[in-house]
């Protein structure tokens, strides 16, 4: 392993110290930001990568030089003071959250500026390195352990991880119900006040030791889109963190590759790679995915249509008129559009439907499949009636609407409960069940 | 004051003051963080702007930026609507990506020539007030014009969409038009405020003087108009530091910047409005925080004087005369009262007059008598509503009783006595359920 990296070229080595560095940095946030998206604390990460730029100046002047546990300690103050200021404020002073959140960070970041400025001659802190971070000039740092040499940041964002890993792997019952349930964790005996404390000194630990390294814009993205695109995906917590890490991950890759590809800053190309990745996963995810939620309602919406045009012409045929129902007609009566023609021709393609000249007549299958609507049309309107006692004029719009939805166990009780009523509260027989063989696949629709 | 000063001072005046205005909708309506990331999503505009104009155009870029933000703000309620990442995430996840791709479209500008015009996109991220011209002043005057006749002319609509959007749909509002037209003046805005203010600090801006407001009254009007004099106040101070004046007239820099040195316009504005705030939060008369301490400091004092005079006359009243004094510690022990507690509530009834010490015990002067009188009153006059009206068990009134006879107003008491007649008309009525001083 040794002996193959030492072989690397110079450039190929720092890429692959960037791309670990930033693997470790993403992926610790990435765990702790599946919780703030579940809990709706996602600004959080925001709000406190600002507001800790004042307490590194203090820690600064304070100590004097340039002391990595001075700066980091009084980061993780400031960080923490943020979250329990934006509570307090809107707890306290009746302030409604975002306004509270708004306030402090701001606050506290302009307060930092002036004292950078301030102690400008003392302070050497550059307000870029801030926001965009050292990512490309990781492996200028590097520390000698034994035999191995590897930048600085390496073991400490490792630590990070570790940490983050730790505390979910042993808080993980209690962040889970503390998460979706607060107050039924509360009556459990687990503290959920607590746990949201310790979240927030992880987040505020994460912020602090990644922020130098990619900068506080990455930061936040890494906080909130992984974990926001793994819950678009999933409906499970635990998979919810793995993908997440996944995420993070492949964007750290990916974006470096580009970085390096097109000659840009490498915090913010990953953090537009991890906001393609949301895209992708909020077009395509097959179950939470705007494509697919879109292709099942126009499903849902065409076989509601068609259900319609069947008992139409079933009811057409009932009353027994000589005329056939044209299909022009039948379309207008179906509210006309571009459903409905199209409800149409499904039905003619499907075979439910046929044409005699300008006239639209049911097939037999189209009609066994009808006269299982029509039945679950009637059944409902009946049970409203007798059951609930509705007027016989309100019972038909909720009958519309149900009959789409009446599974066979359902109809199965609806039988029992109205053997008694051969007929709908508006005087027309209720079909008979069809035959047993199918009618499974014709009542569900 | 110098030229330039009048100009910077003049200009953060008229910006603070729109952005404290159309501020405090975006609090009202619960969209205060979108100045933040409006702020954010302006920047790829400025660069993109940069890019195709070629040149550090002002109103070119201040154009792509307001785009940027509109795309920013569009992107983000698709989001919200049309996918399950809920709003928290939806910010965040437009301002980072955003900012992100700005990031990297300002590294690519400053690779293709050399980093010169790079320190002007600078100037956006963290603003420069100093550098304002007579242009850009201009500038500020006609878009703060502009966003505030939308304001006046749609402030019926915004009035509605900000206390109850579902109403305003009800009733056929095109609350979706209305949204975007408020969300476009804040961009509008926050875009003006880039280069003085700067991305970050922009969002405090819009949120500092509408927050101050909010403390100080309940109606809209009165809301708008302290917000602009806030904001407009916290600019001209402001700017009015950093330019060293303030170290003239007072003879020391307020925030201790030595002499040559200048503190950064942006944030001691922004300074200056959490000032503002702070100074709002605590002090205003009504929803401040002193006034709230002061108001909840009050009804705990007057509660436990209440409850030591009515606990002393329930005592006298369950023994009767002649019996023995009823002790301190006796009454300490009914109430579950600390010796302190006891010390405290006793001292003060003792300097209003309403108890006295005999010699075995305290008991209550005719004073105290009739205040312990009409405190009685209330609680069994709200127990007997408790059973009849609200047909509580008799046994489980007292305690409910024991928390409303502090507040029970007068035309509650007059309605109450006209309820239950004449038991209730004439002096104390007698309690509904029975009295055991000993374990009350």
């Amino acid at each position: 392993m040794v002996e193959w990296f030492n072989s690397l070229s110079l450039d190929k080595q720092n890429d692959l110290w960037v791309v670990a560095v930033a693997a470790l940095t993403n992926s610790a946030c990435a765990l702790v930001g599946c919780y703030l998206v579940l809990r709706r604390m996602s600004l959080l990460g925001d709000a406190i990568s600002h507001a800790v730029l004042p307490g590194l100046v203090a820690a600064f002047v304070l100590s004097g030089s340039f002391d990595l546990w001075a700066m980091f300690l009084g980061a993780m103050t400031v960080g923490l003071l943020t979250g329990a200021l934006t509570q307090s404020l809107h707890r306290q002073a009746d302030v409604p959250e975002d306004v509270s959140m708004g306030v402090v960070f701001t606050s506290l970041f302009a307060l930092g500026v002036v004292l950078i400025k301030r102690y400008a001659h003392r302070v050497d802190l550059d307000p870029d390195c801030v926001l965009y971070g050292l990512l490309e000039y990781t492996a200028f740092n590097l520390v000698q352990f034994g035999a191995y040499e590897f930048p600085e940041a390496l073991p400490r964002m490792g630590l990070v991880l570790l940490v983050n890993t730790a505390f979910i792997v042993l808080f993980w019952k209690e962040l889970l119900i503390s998460s979706f349930d607060p107050a039924g964790a509360e009556t459990m005996g687990i503290r959920a006040g607590l746990m949201h404390y310790a979240l927030l000194a992880l987040v505020a630990l994460t912020t602090v030791a990644s922020f130098e390294q990619v900068g506080s814009i990455l930061v936040i993205a890494m906080l909130i889109v992984p974990g926001a695109t793994a819950h678009l995906l999933t409906d499970r917590l635990g998979r919810m963190l793995v993908y997440s890490v996944v995420i993070a991950t492949a964007s750290a890759v990916v974006g470096h590759l580009l970085s390096v590809r097109l000659n840009t800053n490498t915090a913010g190309t990953m953090a537009v790679v991890v906001g393609g990745l949301y895209l992708a996963a909020a077009l395509f995810s097959p179950r939470h995915g705007v494509i697919g939620a879109l292709a099942n309602n126009i499903a849902d919406t065409l076989r509601v249509v068609r259900e319609d045009l069947l008992a139409l012409l079933y009811r057409w045929e009932e009353i027994g008129d000589k005329r056939p129902l044209g299909a022009r007609e039948a379309i207008h009566s179906l509210g006309g559009g571009w459903r409905a023609a199209l409800a149409r021709y499904v039905s003619q393609w499907r075979g439910e439907v046929c044409r005699e000249g300008s006239a639209l007549m049911l097939t037999d299958r189209g009609r066994q499949r009808a006269r299982a609507l029509v039945r679950s049309h009637r059944l409902w309107e009946s049970y409203l009636s007798a059951k609930l006692g509705l007027p016989a004029d309100h019972v038909h719009e909720p009958a519309m609407r149900m009959e789409h939805y009446i599974a066979p166990e359902l109809e199965a009780k609806l039988t029992a409960e109205l053997s008694d009523v051969p007929r709908d509260p508006h005087g027309r027989p209720i079909p008979a069940p069809p035959s047993s063989d199918d009618s499974a696949s014709a009542s569900r629709g | 004051m110098s030229y330039l000063t009048w100009l910077v001072m003049i200009g953060t005046a008229l910006l603070g003051g729109t952005a404290g205005v159309l501020g405090s909708f975006a609090v009202l309506r619960r969209r205060a963080l979108v100045g933040d990331v409006v702020a954010h999503a302006a920047l790829p505009g400025l660069c993109l702007a940069f890019l195709v104009i070629g040149a550090r155009h002002f109103v070119g870029m201040l154009a792509g930026a307001f785009l940027a933000g509109l795309a920013g703000i569009a992107l983000m309620t698709i989001v919200c609507r049309w996918t399950r990442t809920k709003e928290d995430a939806a910010l965040g996840l437009v301002l980072s990506t955003f900012f992100g791709a700005g990031i990297v479209l300002s590294s690519y500008i400053q690779n293709i020539d050399g980093g010169g015009s790079r320190a002007g996109l600078e100037t956006y991220i963290y603003g420069q007030a100093a550098g304002m011209l007579r242009e850009d002043l201009f500038l500020i005057c006609a878009v703060s014009a502009l966003v505030l006749a939308i304001l006046a002319a749609f402030y019926k609509e915004f009035k509605l969409l900000s206390f109850d959007p579902g109403f305003a749909r009800a009733q056929g509002w095109p609350t979706l038009a209305l949204d975007l037209t408020l969300m476009g003046s804040l961009t509008l805005v926050t875009v003006m405020g880039l280069p003085v203010v700067g991305v970050v600090l922009m969002a405090a801006m819009l949120i500092l003087p509408g927050a101050a407001a909010r403390f100080w009254t309940d109606r809209l009007e009165r809301m708008l108009l302290l917000s602009a004099v806030l904001g407009a106040a916290a600019g001209m101070i402001g700017s009015l530091i950093s330019a060293g004046v303030v170290r003239l007239w007072l003879g020391f820099d307020p925030l201790g910047f030595a002499e040559g040195q200048t503190a950064p316009t942006g944030p001691v504005i922004v300074l200056c409005g959490t000032g503002v705030f702070l100074f709002s939060m605590f002090f205003a008369p009504n929803r401040g925080l002193v006034a709230r301490l002061w108001r909840w400091w009050w009804l705990r004092t007057k509660t436990g004087d209440e409850n030591l005079l009515r606990t002393l006359y329930e005592f006298a009243e369950g023994r009767g005369s002649g019996a023995p004094r009823v002790t301190a510690s006796e009454v300490a022990a009914a109430r579950s009262w600390s010796a302190r507690q006891l010390r405290r509530r006793l001292r003060r009834a003792l300097s209003m007059g309403w108890v006295r010490r005999v010699a075995d015990g305290i008991e209550l002067t005719p004073a105290g008598r009739i205040e312990a009188e009409r405190l009685v009153r209330a609680h069994r006059l709200w127990e007997l509503f408790l059973i009849h009206g609200a047909s509580i068990a008799p046994d489980h009134v007292d305690r409910d009783a024991d928390t409303m006879e502090h507040v029970l107003a007068p035309e509650i008491l007059a309605e109450l006595e006209r309820r239950f007649g004449a038991a209730a008309t004439s002096g104390v009525p007698p309690s509904p359920h029975g009295i055991e001083p000993a374990n009350q």
